[in-house]
């Protein structure tokens, strides 16, 4: 069984604003009923041009359901500007928090929203213009993908299914998914790591403890993941903060190697290690 | 709030008989069957006495029940027990709507380089024996077909599915998981059945005990490897307290086969005719099949099945969907899929399954509120609003 908040519950059993916007200026629909869940938002907006009343239908689980009463909630009395910035994990956090099996019930709502904005001004948003399908099963889009990725720092493919259902069906798109999350990867790497307020500053590792540490985290964290595509890396040395690893298996034949060390395994020894550690492969 | 129990086919409550036989082999008779000493020698006279009970069940000789930990082993010993002992067989014939015991072990067998054939189902969930007595070859080690549908209910005629494959030279096996108890099954009669798999907690023994028939001649390889128990077709000592406790399960069963099939079913019907009737829309799965007499799954158009669950449990009433939502996997139940049920009531899937324990104010009680709650999710539902529009349009 689903550990639901007791807000989840709450807008789940005792929805408020179901239904539809009499004489709407925007209506976003998302979603169909073969991917088992769809929302319907219409908004109406008053003489200051805020949002005066909205309304949903959804078609769904408890947590669709909830999610697309909040929204409805969240975006009363918003403009049209602030509305545009509002994003899954509002909806998310609006509830209490969702279970990460359940985070596209936000995003198909963050959605709903968008549509029923660019339906307003005037816009026609098509799959087509959106990009190109990756997961035919759930019919998500490389740009779809690549969004959620980017708002909510996701690093591994599961949290891709769970937050836009790609690659939930049939599976077969796993390998175009993975392309996608290492390109972004790679690229949020060259950026400066967006730190969590509450995060406390990391203790200084001795270097006896970061040796330690980073062996580790390679043999818990990164040599499966490659085991499994029948790779393997090896650690070679430290110097300071390069660490030296050489590619085994078919990862050192891979083109996509680079792609691999730097936006993976660097990534992953950052996160567990220090942040400050650069990979250098040896040949 | 009373607990409304319709989700038999999950697992039962553990009879109060069977619990109150077992509580002296948690405590005072706590001796190991295999024991030279007396104190070991009384608790093997119990074993043996409950494995006749077992027996008796399904109309086998007590040499021919070996013990398991659960339903899942019972299948996997069956599959990869067999592939063991004809290891120049390299094929396997099954079906699309298996329990994920066997039809998960078909994928690993896949990946491991044997062929598998997948039987479908039609519309409705039934084989085309046809279809079966062609996928059957001189390189089929073993074909698994299960006796009765956990999710639909509906019964595969195993007798005639048996003698085709005997007939064809290979080993056969069923997962009875669901067939036990609720249905009767002679193995003396039907000859043609090598391996039979049964899971105790699906008829009101506890968890954690299952049985595997293996006729007698039948080659298998252990796939448990251990000591001698169960004649070295499964090592560990024995499960003595679960053991005793699906023995006298089994007892009851028997005794209440007649009421599941007569007071069971009729109250099954009565739910089945009470929806259909008063719920527009609601759709039965497995119709015009043979089915369990205790199992309902009905789907209900334009709404999703975890919303109804979690709504049914509100009130205290327990059942399953077929809906993905309630899986944690994004698409809806296979068995559904495999019988091209549309995605409009696939999602909106609900089993209910009853037991011997259920009574006709619990069926009533439904009745009474599950109109309701179809109601209001259909109110908040785009696609109900849609055609409904539509309907009124057309008509």
């Amino acid at each position: 069984m689903w550990e639901y908040t007791e807000k989840v519950k709450k807008y789940f059993e005792e929805p408020v604003n179901v239904g539809v916007v009499e004489e709407a200026d925007g209506v976003g629909e998302v979603g169909s009923l073969a991917c088992g869940d769809a929302l319907k938002l219409t908004f109406k907006l008053g003489p200051d041009g805020r949002i005066a009343d909205a309304k949903f239908q959804t078609f769904g689980c408890a947590s669709a359901i909830a999610s697309s009463s909040a929204l409805t909630e969240i975006i009363k009395g918003m403009t049209l500007e602030e509305a545009s910035k509002v994003t899954n994990r509002d909806i998310a956090e609006y509830l209490g928090g969702l279970p990460k099996e359940k985070m596209h019930c936000s995003v198909m709502g963050m959605e709903a929203l968008e549509a029923a904005i660019a339906n307003y001004r005037g816009e026609e948003i098509t799959k087509e213009q959106e990009g190109e399908i990756v997961c035919e099963c759930f019919g998500i889009t490389d740009r779809e993908i690549e969004r959620v990725i980017r708002e909510n720092h996701l690093t591994t493919r599961e949290e891709v299914t769970n937050y836009t259902k790609a690659g939930g069906g049939c599976e077969s798109c796993h390998d175009k998914i993975q392309d996608i999350l290492n390109r972004i990867l790679a690229e949020e790497k060259g950026k400066p790591v967006e730190k969590k307020k509450e995060e406390a500053p990391r203790k200084k590792l001795t270097n006896l403890q970061k040796i330690k540490l980073i062996q580790e985290t390679l043999d818990r964290e990164i040599k499966p993941a490659l085991q499994a595509d029948g790779g393997d890396i090896e650690l070679i040395d430290i110097e300071g903060n390069r660490v030296l690893v050489a590619l085994r298996g078919t990862c050192s034949a891979c083109s996509a190697a680079e792609v691999t060390l730097k936006g993976y395994v660097e990534t992953k020894l950052r996160e567990f290690v220090t942040e400050d550690l650069v990979v250098e492969e040896v040949k | 709030m009373e607990t409304v129990y319709l989700d038999n086919n999950a697992t039962t409550r553990t009879a109060p008989e069977a619990v109150e036989v077992m509580l002296p082999y948690f405590s005072d008779l706590y001796g190991n069957p295999s024991s030279m000493h007396y104190f070991g020698g009384q608790v093997e006279k119990s074993v043996r006495s409950a494995r006749e009970k077992v027996a008796s069940l399904i109309g086998a000789e007590p040499g021919e029940i070996v013990f398991t930990s659960c339903g899942t082993e019972s299948d996997n010993t069956a599959i990869f027990g067999t592939l063991e002992s004809y290891p120049e067989k390299r094929h396997v014939v099954t079906t699309r709507v298996e329990h994920p015991a066997i039809n998960h072990v078909a994928q690993v067998l896949t990946k491991r380089g044997y062929r598998v054939t997948q039987l479908p189902v039609d519309r409705s969930g039934g084989l085309d024996l046809k279809q079966l007595e062609t996928a059957v070859t001189p390189d089929t080690a073993v074909v698994s077909v299960m006796w009765a549908n956990n999710e639909t209910g509906v019964v595969f005629p195993i007798e005639e599915i048996a003698g085709i494959v005997k007939e064809k030279g290979s080993v056969f096996h069923t997962d009875g998981v669901q067939a036990a108890g609720k249905i009767p099954l002679d193995m003396s009669r039907q000859k043609h059945i090598d391996l039979l798999s049964i899971s105790g907690h699906k008829l009101h023994a506890p968890k954690g005990i299952g049985v595997l028939y293996v006729r007698k001649g039948t080659r298998l390889a252990p796939y448990i490897i251990g000591g001698h128990q169960e004649r070295g077709r499964r090592g560990g000592t024995e499960n003595v307290p679960y053991i005793i406790g699906l023995g006298r399960a089994s007892e009851l069963a028997l005794e209440r086969l007649d009421d599941e099939n007569t007071r069971v079913s009729a109250l099954r019907d009565k739910l089945e005719k009470g929806i259909l009737a008063g719920i527009p829309n609601s759709l039965l799965n497995g119709q015009g099949q043979p089915r369990l007499p205790n199992t309902l799954n009905v789907s209900f158009e334009y709404i999703e099945g975890e919303s109804i669950l979690l709504m049914l449990s509100k009130l205290g009433i327990c059942a399953s969907s077929g809906s993905a939502c309630t899986s944690g996997s994004l698409e809806p139940s296979h068995v559904l899929r495999a019988m091209g049920i549309p995605f409009t009531a696939a999602h909106g899937s609900i089993r209910f399954s009853l037991s011997y324990y259920n009574k006709e104010e619990e069926i009533d009680f439904v009745l009474q509120h599950l109109p309701g709650i179809v109601q209001k999710l259909r109110a908040i539902s785009p696609f109900w609003d849609q055609y409904q529009r539509q309907a009124a349009v057309g008509g």
